[in-house]
């Protein structure tokens, strides 16, 4: 290895390692104000280790109602994005060449439009009818492009299907729906299981378009924006924790599930 | 679509594309089309509304264009979230391409699940932890002090701050695209260019990035996109002086009281980033197909 080869790789190291503190620090220093007796959120200075911030948010009763119109929220999105985004997909494959690339645009177009956008256009047309903000227009709202990621997942999977299966059973006498039921659905349910989770993954943590669709209901990370405004306390730093500690654990499960899933299919 | 009903029958068929339509017309459709015809109405007392002076015209886009203070801010989204959209095209570049073509199967497995960590966790947490990084009596000005690189804390709140907050909050979007272009490029292509001479440089500029280009283009569209449509970032990490396009826009809607100047102003932000979709995509030449994998 030459010198100047040498040089490239430390500094590349050096490069390296400066991206991962990038990526980690914020993170870290934000979970760690959680235990400081500090009455801002801060590690420097330091005045005293404390779980006294866990006590405070568990007494706090916005922030439980906040979570549970999440939770409620989060569920219903799952309950219109996965029908919608299933049947999606299932039209997208049956079209042809041509016609499947201009759907797919269309269909994907959500996901290109900014937040905010979303929102607003939600609301405006609600407003016609007469229907306010609130937890209503906040599931159509994120359900809207939410479906997008269910239909991607749903069609990538649908991929590697294999039609032979559907056609064995109707000349084994099944009825269509008697095939879809017991042949392509089983067939879905891993992309269908790690699709809900990433809509409610993605339903928990939305914020720009949230905010312009939620009336007077606030949702979690409404509820933590509007802390930071209104006096932030490590109270706000325990609940961040939870929910890293939370969204880690869910993360690390999807990956084994997905894993599983794959050996599995890889096996047969 | 007769494929479609042959496959599933008359009855299924017809539920897939009824929930395909609701999906498309009702969520999709319908709410954009109201936008646009809210923001080419005037904003009238009920009253008014559908009489003489409820007539389409461009007045709500063209107040936009003549208020100075607007027209500004609505630059400065522009070329701030085209500045975020190069920073972190320039940071990720090369941790994408170590990832790809440099480390083994097992360092890069052990990188890229450290590396979803952050972007599982969500966005309004990143800036949060950005707020409590960048306070004025915070760790980065502590820390700066006891280095002695400046001599009084600064105030990072503003646009320094929301640079700051954005290139974090969506350097992920940029870092996978390319990793993923990269990664099906062929080791025996870099070989060959290094065998035959080409320097480090050339062998990037004209081997890895024609080769990436679909994956840099998807990563830049999602991170302008994502960046000019923020709301967070600026109203965490902004200062009265800083402000961004979506909250003039939040401001119509939640302040002012003319929604109708909001959805115009909505409308410009969407006819922006589609703009900038599709030229990207145009000059790259990447289908939208190719997009959001």
């Amino acid at each position: 290895m030459s010198a100047a080869d040498r040089i490239l790789r430390a500094l590349f190291g050096f490069y390296f390692a400066a991206f991962f503190i990038y990526l980690f620090a914020p993170l870290v220093i934000m979970a760690g104000a959680t235990f400081n007796a500090s009455r801002f959120p801060t590690i420097t200075p330091w005045q005293g280790t404390t779980l006294q911030w866990f006590n405070a948010l568990w007494a706090d009763r916005g922030m439980w109602e906040s979570l549970w119109t999440s939770i409620v929220v989060a569920f219903f999105v799952v309950l219109v994005s996965l029908p919608i985004g299933t049947a999606a997909a299932l039209v997208l494959t049956s079209l042809h060449a041509r016609a499947r690339s201009v759907m797919y645009a269309v269909m994907v177009s959500p996901l290109l439009t900014p937040g905010v956008v979303v929102g607003i256009a939600t609301l405006v047309l609600w407003r016609q009818i007469g229907v306010g903000g609130g937890i209503f227009l906040i599931v159509l709202a994120q359900s809207s492009f939410i479906i997008c990621y269910v239909m991607l997942m749903v069609a990538a999977r649908l991929q590697r299907f294999d039609r032979t299966q559907e056609e064995a059973a109707i000349g084994l006498g099944a009825s269509r729906f008697m095939v879809f039921r017991r042949i392509l659905l089983p067939f879905l349910r891993p992309a269908l299981f790690a699709a809900g989770f990433l809509a409610i993954l993605q339903s928990v943590e939305n914020y720009n378009t949230t905010l312009f669709v939620r009336g007077f209901d606030t949702p979690l990370t409404v509820y933590i924006a509007t802390k930071v405004r209104t006096g932030l306390t490590p109270a706000v730093n325990a609940l961040a924790l939870i929910m890293i500690v939370v969204t880690i654990a869910g993360a690390i499960l999807y990956e084994v599930v997905r894993r599983r899933a794959q050996q599995r299919s890889s096996a047969v | 679509m007769a494929e479609l009903f042959r496959r599933f029958g008359g009855g299924l068929g017809t539920l897939f594309l009824a929930l395909v339509a609701v999906w498309l017309a009702g969520m999709v459709l319908a709410p954009n089309l109201t936008m646009i015809d809210y923001a080419l109405r005037p904003n009238l007392p009920p009253a008014e509304i559908g009489g003489q002076r409820d007539v389409y015209s461009l007045d709500n886009i063209l107040y936009l264009a003549n208020e100075s203070v607007h027209r500004a801010i609505f630059f400065k989204t522009v070329w701030a979230s085209a500045l975020v959209t190069f920073i972190t095209l320039v940071v990720c570049y090369p941790i994408a391409f170590w990832l790809a073509q440099r480390a083994t199967p097992g360092q890069a497995a052990v990188v890229i699940l450290a590396l979803t960590i952050p972007f599982w966790i969500n966005e309004v947490l990143r800036t949060l932890a950005w707020y409590i990084l960048l306070a004025f009596r915070g760790p980065l000005n502590a820390l700066l002090l006891v280095i002695g690189i400046i001599d009084e804390p600064v105030r990072w709140y503003g646009d320094i701050g929301v640079l700051a907050g954005m290139t974090y909050a969506y350097i992920l979007f940029m870092l996978f695209p390319i990793y993923n272009a990269i990664e099906s490029l062929d080791r025996s292509q870099l070989e060959a260019a290094r065998d035959l001479g080409a320097s480090v440089w050339r062998t990037h500029w004209r081997i890895v990035i024609p080769h990436s280009k679909a994956g840099i283009a998807t990563g830049c569209v999602f991170t302008f996109m994502l960046a000019a449509g923020s709301y967070v970032a600026p109203a965490l990490l902004g200062s009265p002086g800083s402000r961004w396009f979506t909250e003039i826009i939040y401001n119509w809607f939640f302040e002012g009281g003319d929604w109708n100047r909001g959805a115009a102003y909505a409308l410009v932000l969407l006819v922006l980033c589609l703009a900038v979709v599709l030229v990207t995509l145009k000059l790259a030449r990447v289908n939208l197909t190719d997009v959001a994998k």
